[in-house]
Parts: C-alpha cells; structure tokens; sequence
C-alpha cells in the first residue's frame, strides 16, 4: 500500500528524479550557450526540494517503510538535506566550468550521483545500501573523467572507476558473509541476531574489515585513500568538490547508522579499528599535505585528514559522538565547498592551481580574499568559522568516551593542518605577483560564483557561531541510532 | 534586564570590522573613522563599566549577562567582570584606542605606524583581535572563553605577516601563531576533561566557570589536569621557557599591533591561566605553585638581562615585557593576598607602559628608519613629547614610586617574601637591571648627540600621537598616586581566589 508516509520518505529523492527528467528533456531545445541555465534549473531545483521536503517530508518517530528497505528518521532526512544543499552549491559551481558547465549530462549525472547518496543515507537493507551506493559511484565515476580532452581527467575517472569497483567488490563479500551468518539482510534486525549469534571475535574482525573497505573508499580514509589526490587534482574542480564533501558525508552516513545499529555488539573491535584509522588517517593526511604545492591536492589531503577527525565521533560510539559527527560533517561540507568554490573561481579566470599562483589574491579580488580566509581558516579549526565548533564536539566526545590519546592525537595534526593553511593564506595575502600589478589583473565573480560563495560563506560563520540549531538537528539525528 | 554593557563593548568591535571591510577599499579616511569612532565608544562604555564597579563599590561578579547558546551542552554566553577583570577591559579599551590614534598615518613619514598599505583590512583584523580579547576578559563560560580565545590569536598571523617588519614578518607570524595555538589546544583538552568530570561528580553539563568552581574536583585530577591547563595558557602570557614567540612577534608586528600583543594578548595567558588553572583547580595550583614560582623567578631575571644586552629598542622591549610578565607570573605563583593582588595591578601596568613604549619606538623608526640603539641619538631635540612619555615609563618600568608601576611591584615583592624570601632576593636583581637598561637607552637614544646621518631627517610627531602618548603617561600616574582608583578594586577580585584556595 502506497500511504503518505511513504511518499513523505522519499519525496526527496522522487523531486531529484523529476528534476532530472526535467533536464534530460528541456536540454535539448536550448541553444548551445543557454545549455548553462541547466545549472540554475538544478540549483533551484534543489533548493526548491530543500524546502518542500522540509514543509511535507519531516520524518516523525522513525519508522521501517517500503519493506523495511528505508528507514524514514531525521539522520537519514538531515544528510539528505546536506547532500541536496552539497549539489545545488555544485550545479552553481559547475555552470561556468569551460566544457562540463555547458552540458546537460553533467547535471543529470550529479542528480542521479545524488539520488543514490540520499538511499545511501536512509537504506536500512544491505540489498538496498548496495544499490544505493552503486547508483551514487556511478554516475562520479563518469564526472570525474567528464572532461574528453583532458588526459588528467581521465586519468582520474579511470582510477576511481578501478578502486571504486574493487572496494565495492570486497564489501559486497562482507555483506554476502553477513547474510551467510544472520540470515537477513535487515541491518535492524542484524544487531540481535549477530549479538546473538556467538561469532567469533577473529570472524566479527573480519566481516569488520571487509565491509570497511568499501566504506572507507567513499570516506577516502586511509589506507584508501589513494585514489583521492589524483582523482581530486584531474577531475573538474566542482566534482573535486562534490566528491570530496557530499559522497564522503554519505559514506559517513552509511558507516555511523550500519555500524552503530548492525553491530554494537561487535563495539569493541570496530571502535579499536576505527580508532587506529582515524589516527592514521589524521597523521597521515596532514604530514602529507605539509608538502604539497597544487592546490586541489592540498585539499585532497586536507580532506582525508579531515575524515579523520569526524572518525573521532564514530570512535566514541555515543549519542555525543553521532551527534558530533553529523555536525562535523555539516561544517565541513559548508567549509570545503567554499574552498573548492573558490579554488573554480580561481582557475576559471586563470587556468592556475598551484598555490604559488595564489599570490596577491586579496588585492586582485579582496572579496575573494576573504572568502579564501574564511574556508582556510574553518579547516584549521579558528573560530567564528564551523571548523571550530564542530572540532571542540567531536573531540569533547572523545574525551568524554576516554579516547583522551586520539583526541591528543587530532589535536596534535591540528597544528600541522594549521601551519599548511595559513601557509596559503600567506600568498592570498602577503605575497604579491610578479611585478605587483594586481590591479591589472582582477578576478572577477560570474553570478552562480558570488552567490553559491556567499552563501556558503555565511553559512559557515553561522554554522561556528549560532550552533544551537544545528547541533539540536544533529542530536536529534543521532537519537535515532540508540 | 540592565543595559547589556559587556556584550555591546565585546561585539561592537566585531560589527565594525564587518562594516570596515565592506566599505569600498579606496576610502580610507571613512574606514579610519570607523575605527576611531568605534574604539572611542567602545573606551567610554568600558571606562562607565570601570568606574561603576569602583564607585558603586559592588564586588564579586557584575554586569552579568546570560543566553542560552546550546543548552544541550550546558554552552551559555555567560558574561560578567569582577575585579580582577574590570581593569582588563579597561586597558583593552585604552589599548585599542590609542593603537588607533597611532596608526592613523596619513603622511607618507610613517612607515610602521602609518598604514597605508590596505588599512580596510588592518583595522578589521584588528577589530576582530579586539573584540576577541573582550571576550576573553568577560566570559565566564568556558567554552566561549576558548571561542574568543582563539578568535584573539589567529587575525595576529595576518596582522604580522602582511603589515610587519618585512624581514622577519613571515618567520615570526608562523612561530607566535603556531605557539600559541598549541598552548591553546593543549588548555582545551585540559578543559574538555574537567567538563566531564564534573559530570560525573555532579551531574550538571555546564561549562560556566561559577558552576565549575564547586565541581569537585578530586585532589589527583588536579594535580594531573593543573600542568596542562595553566602552562597551555600562560604560553600566551610568555612565561618562561615557552616566551621564545613573544620578542621575535613584539619586533615583526606593526606599532599597533605590538602594542596589542605585549598590552593586552599576554595579560590574555595570564588572565586565562589565572581564571582557568588556578580558580577552578586550586588544589593543583598549590601543588604546582613552586614550579610557576621557579619558572617566573626565571623569567624576571633571565628576560631583564637579555633585554639589557639588546641593541634593537624593540626587542629590548620585548624582553622587558618576558621579565615584567614573569612578575606578574610571579605574583600568581604566591597563590596569597599581596602577590595576587600585585599581579592583577601589574597586569594593568605594564599593558599601559608596553604600550606606551611600543608606540614611542614605532614612532621614532618611522622618523629615523632604524632602531638600533648606537644608531640613535638626540631625540629629545626633535620630539621632547616623546623623551618625556618615553622616560615616565622608563620610571614605571624601574618600579618608581609615584608611578604604577610601584603599586604594581611592591606588593608582589611582599607576597613573594612571605613564600620564599630567597626567589624575593633574586627576582629584585632585575629592578637594578632594568634601571640600568632603561636609563642607558634613555641617555643614548634620547640625550646623546645626534648622529650626523639622522640630522635634519627626523622631524616631530603628530597630534594624534601626542594625545596617544598624554592619555597613557596620565593613567600611569593617576594609579601610581591615587592607588585608590584600581587596588581596591583588584583587592575584591582577589578575596574570590583566596576563598577558592580554601582561604589561605
């Protein structure tokens, strides 16, 4: 039976699906130069989404529907509302890209990449969380090589493909073993039948690991992390930027509702393997991004390190520490997205990325300057920037869980992530470009820019200084789970 | 609900900063006068506040301000001064206005002072620092404390790297931010651990710092939690051995911001590590009070002498600001009356006298373009406004009486006596090594003849410094002659520490 609820639970993805239709069918009318409005339609459109899924589809007690394949709660509503937020400020991004901007497919392909990511966030069913993921690699696999003529570009669609496929591959095997062993593919059901069931410590490891490796791709944690520089450096800026906030929010989404509610009762193993990658993936982000002189690389490692530190919240294995994790991601996503915006507004006008080319930005374009400080600054973790904020709860959970050695550990690669960015900051600020003629050489904002930047500028000043709101959605999403 | 004082003076600085940088950039003279308009009015409402609290007679916590900000997490604004941070507030407004007078600079003879480079962007950075140090001094919520903390040290990278002194900007900017921004962490552990204890022993989720007071905190956490929490702060307060930022950021930073940085940022550490190490852990500030003591007996005589070898005028200010800080540092170690007591005036007196003396020296580089010590000479000839603001805080910095300074020192000296009269003995050699620094720059700098290559190049200050300079000389004298103004004052802030430290 069709009801309401139902309907309400995935009214989101059902707009997304319209919306792509939309533009598969309209794309083809419009001349060569109008094809970029494709960008405002799915802007618009998602934000459109945004709202009316917040007026007709707020989840209420949560509840199992379309049989137990989705479960309708506000942790899976609230990341949806990220990750539908992440591609409106994509599609912005995207329309003055030289070749991806202009084509419909590109749109279509970060809706469908969307729709997967949304399921990703409320599939309750291994069958379904499979698909789920499938359908939002996909269509990133095919972005991150969008651009034909470009050798980088497809270089990094290839190699995601090739990692994407393989990870994937190796969860599959650790849900097929799951399934052996429970008999169900229900994660909700999962919880008492694997508690109950006797397994072996060696064997929980195991299934543990396996499925960790599929998620943790989507998370680029490390060690699998490869794949992110490379892909992050050759595909289109926005889609670097996608891939790197929304598709590793939704891997982040799949692991805290799989991992909290499947298996608490294999707790004590995965929180120590957590643990230990979190603390790699921390070290390793930031030692490695100490060295790096192009700037989308940076944010590659910039963004694996930062995997790291919302680990922290999954660690802690507490309402805090979902809490904080949900929470860490919204900053982060505002965050990096910005930096991303800016690093495409950047490269648009200049066709440079390497961090010495930042030189005297603040005096080509002092705006620009400044929403570069306000990103920069969030990474590093500065108030009155979301970074801060969403820093001191995930570290307050794991103190409050007696992770006292990992929190000293983040906050020990906060120092390093705070000497690489203000190094960046150095060239928008300080330095000056050769012959100091700034003023001949200004960077100016096309309209999708300014507005996409503005708003994730004063989205991440909001989200580090009025944190109430956010903080009581991302408990109430974290509620779900215990 | 009263007239909320302490969050107007804390946010109208942000506000302006925001209004600053969206004002056209070509329109410096607008963006000037925001910045004097809005740190004048910010002076007036912190010097009401002060003179309330002094002449209404209140004690304990006043103008007490309280939002929820996330009660989940027991995160409330929670603002209020006592006597011990009033005068902070007040020197913050002192600092800040006349860091504005002396960046003014609309001639091209400045060069440190003056900013003409962007000064949209100096003064809203400068604003942001400013408006962070307020919230500082009147947080009583732990976590908001950190947030404004933070929001103080990281505009001080930009402030140096792009508007210092061009040779050692970059090295220096790097070396106070990431110092100070590892002490701050290593403090916010320390407090997130305190946190949850206290919910454990009482069950309250709160960081309001009054409510901490009565955690319970067992004697062995105390011990263990007290290291990290005041060293992490009192790194921003240049204790020795953690000071090596403090001189190399005092010489990069422009005049303003050095006078920020050694007025106001370093009574930042001391105050923090006052309020958070030692009033919500006091068990561990006895245990650990002799460590402090030896460390700031260090600091006062160590940080004289180098600054006595110093050839560079800045950073022999530098190294003054390490020795009069390791006073300050010295008076919280006794842990008694007269020490804390010295230390709370202490902290208001040298911010005043740093100041002064940053201010003076940027104005001299700016005219002569160059601040070696045997590279100067005749001073007074040309700007005897500045020889005089120069030698009365030469006489504050010696401790004379009459002069704050005095009041500041004297009983911290006692204080010291009464614990440890050998780290007394030592410590007082610094006042002979700072008559000695002090009256041999004076002499050199201000009275020796001129050389011949300054002749005719150095010409006088201006109006605006001279009102800078007017307004911090007679503050230092007002204290050092009517004490009245400010012990008394301090003197209740303290009684609130000693009935903390069970009433010693």
């Amino acid at each position: 039976m069709f009801t309401s609820q139902i309907f309400a639970s995935i009214l989101p993805e059902i707009l997304i699906l319209v919306l792509g239709i939309l533009i598969l069918v309209f794309e083809p009318f419009w001349k060569e130069d109008q094809r970029r409005n494709a960008g405002w339609l799915t802007a618009g459109g998602l934000f459109a989404a945004i709202i009316i899924s917040l007026l007709f589809g707020q989840p209420g007690e949560p509840t199992s529907v379309l049989g137990g394949m989705i479960r309708f709660d506000w942790l899976g509503f609230f990341f949806k509302l990220l990750f539908m937020f992440a591609g409106a400020v994509t599609a912005l991004l995207l329309m003055d890209h030289k070749t991806a901007g202009h084509r419909g497919e590109a749109y279509v392909l970060l809706l469908a990449s969307l729709l997967g990511m949304n399921l990703m966030a409320v599939s309750s069913d291994l069958v379904m969380l499979y698909l789920a993921i499938e359908t939002a690699s996909i269509p990133l696999y095919i972005l991150a090589g969008f651009l034909l003529a470009d050798e980088r570009s497809t270089e990094a669609g290839f190699k995601y493909l090739l990692f994407g496929t393989l990870a994937s591959t190796i969860m599959l095997y650790g849900f097929s073993l799951i399934f052996g062993f429970a008999g169900t593919t229900n994660i909700y059901q999962l919880s008492e039948i694997l508690a109950a069931g006797n397994l072996s410590v060696l064997l929980a490891f195991g299934l543990v690991a396996l499925v960790t490796v599929g998620l943790g791709f989507k998370m680029a944690i490390v060690p699998f992390h490869f794949w992110a520089p490379d892909v992050y450096q050759g595909s289109p800026t926005p889609v670097a930027g996608f891939l790197s906030t929304a598709s590793k929010a939704a891997g982040f989404a799949v692991v805290v509702r799989f991992f909290f509610v499947a298996l608490p009762a294999f707790a004590p193993s995965w929180t120590l393997i957590f643990a230990a990658l979190a603390a790699i993936t921390m070290t390793v982000g930031n030692l490695l991004a100490l060295t790096q002189t192009n700037i989308k690389r940076l944010l590659a490692y910039s963004s694996i390190a930062h995997a790291g530190y919302a680990l922290i919240g999954v660690v802690a294995f507490s309402q805090l520490g979902a809490a904080s994790v949900v929470f860490y991601l919204a900053a982060y996503i505002a965050t990096n997205l910005l930096a991303f915006g800016v690093v495409m507004a950047f490269s648009r006008i200049t066709g440079l990325e390497e961090i010495t080319d930042y030189a005297g930005l603040s005096r080509r374009n002092p705006l620009m300057g400044l929403m570069m400080l306000a990103a920069f600054l969030s990474l590093a973790g500065m108030p009155p920037f979301g970074g801060f904020v969403a820093k001191v709860f995930v570290f307050a959970a794991g103190v409050q869980a007696n992770y006292t050695w990992l929190v000293v550990v983040g906050i020990i690669n906060s120092i390093f992530g705070v000497y690489y960015y203000l190094n960046v900051l150095k060239y928008v600020y300080l330095y000056r470009m050769e012959g100091e003629n700034e003023e001949q050489h200004p960077v100016p904002l096309t309209r999708p820019y300014a507005i996409a930047l503005v708003v994730l500028a004063i989205g991440v000043i909001l989200v580090g200084t009025v944190f109430a709101p956010w903080f009581s959605w991302s408990d109430a999403a974290a509620l779900n789970l215990f | 609900m009263n007239f909320p004082i302490l969050s107007i003076i804390t946010f109208l600085p942000f506000v302006a900063a925001v209004i600053m940088l969206l004002m056209p950039a070509d329109r410096k003279t607008e963006v000037r006068g925001v910045a004097l308009a809005t740190a004048a009015i910010d002076l007036l409402l912190a010097g009401w506040m002060y003179a309330q609290y002094l002449l209404r007679d209140l004690t304990g916590y006043q103008f007490i301000e309280t939002y929820n900000w996330l009660p989940a997490l027991g995160i409330s604004l929670k603002f209020g001064v006592d006597g011990m941070s009033a005068p902070l507030v007040l020197l913050t407004g002192i600092v800040m206005f006349t860091g504005v007078l002396i960046s003014w600079g609309d001639d091209d003879k400045h060069v440190m002072a003056g900013i003409q480079d962007r000064p949209r962007e100096f003064f809203a950075f400068l604003f942001l620092l400013a408006g962070g140090v307020f919230g500082v001094f009147v947080s009583l919520d732990l976590f908001m404390l950190f947030f404004f903390y933070e929001i103080a040290v990281f505009p001080m990278y930009l402030l140096i790297a792009i508007w210092g002194w061009v040779v050692t900007r970059e090295y220096a900017a790097m070396k106070l931010t990431l110092y100070l921004f590892i002490g701050s962490v290593v403090s916010l552990v320390g407090a997130l651990a305190m946190y949850w204890t206290q919910y454990q022993n009482t069950g309250v989720l709160s960081f309001d710092m009054i409510q901490m007071e009565s955690a319970g905190f067992s004697a062995a956490f105390q011990y263990a939690w007290f290291l990290p929490v005041f060293f992490g702060f009192a790194v921003l307060g240049g204790i020795w051995p953690f000071h090596n930022w403090s001189p190399d950021g005092h010489v990069a930073a422009p005049t303003a911001v050095s006078m920020f940085h050694a007025g106001v940022l370093m009574k930042l550490g001391a105050f923090a590590a006052l309020r958070v190490g030692v009033m919500l852990l006091p068990e561990g500030a006895k245990q650990w009070s002799w460590l402090i003591m030896a460390f700031a007996g260090v600091a006062v005589v160590y940080g004289a002498y180098i600054a006595f070898v110093q050839t560079d005028m800045k950073y022999m200010i530098g190294f003054s600001s390490v020795s009069h800080m390791g006073l300050v540092m010295l008076g919280i170690s006794t842990l008694n009356h007269n020490g804390l007591v010295g230390a709370g005036v202490q902290m208001f007196s040298h911010g005043i006298m740093t100041a002064l003396f940053f201010a003076i020296t940027g104005m001299i580089y700016d005219r002569a373009h160059t601040r070696m010590i045997p590279e100067l000479g005749g001073i007074s000839k040309v700007i005897p406004f500045a020889t005089i603001g120069f030698i009365i805080g030469g006489l504050v910095s010696m401790g004379m009486p009459g002069f704050s300074g005095f009041v500041a020192e004297f009983p911290i000296f006692m204080g010291v006596w009464e614990e440890q009269w050998l780290v007394a003995v030592i410590a007082s050699i610094s006042i002979i090594i700072t008559a000695a620094y002090i009256m041999i720059n004076i002499r050199k700098v201000f009275f020796s003849p001129m050389p011949e290559k300054l002749e005719g190049h150095v010409g006088d200050i201006t109006i605006l410094d001279k009102v800078a300079i007017s307004t911090l000389c007679f503050l230092m004298i007002v204290i050092g002659v009517f004490p009245a103004v400010m012990v008394p004052m301090v003197e209740k802030g303290v009684e609130n520490i000693i009935r903390l430290l069970g009433g010693a």
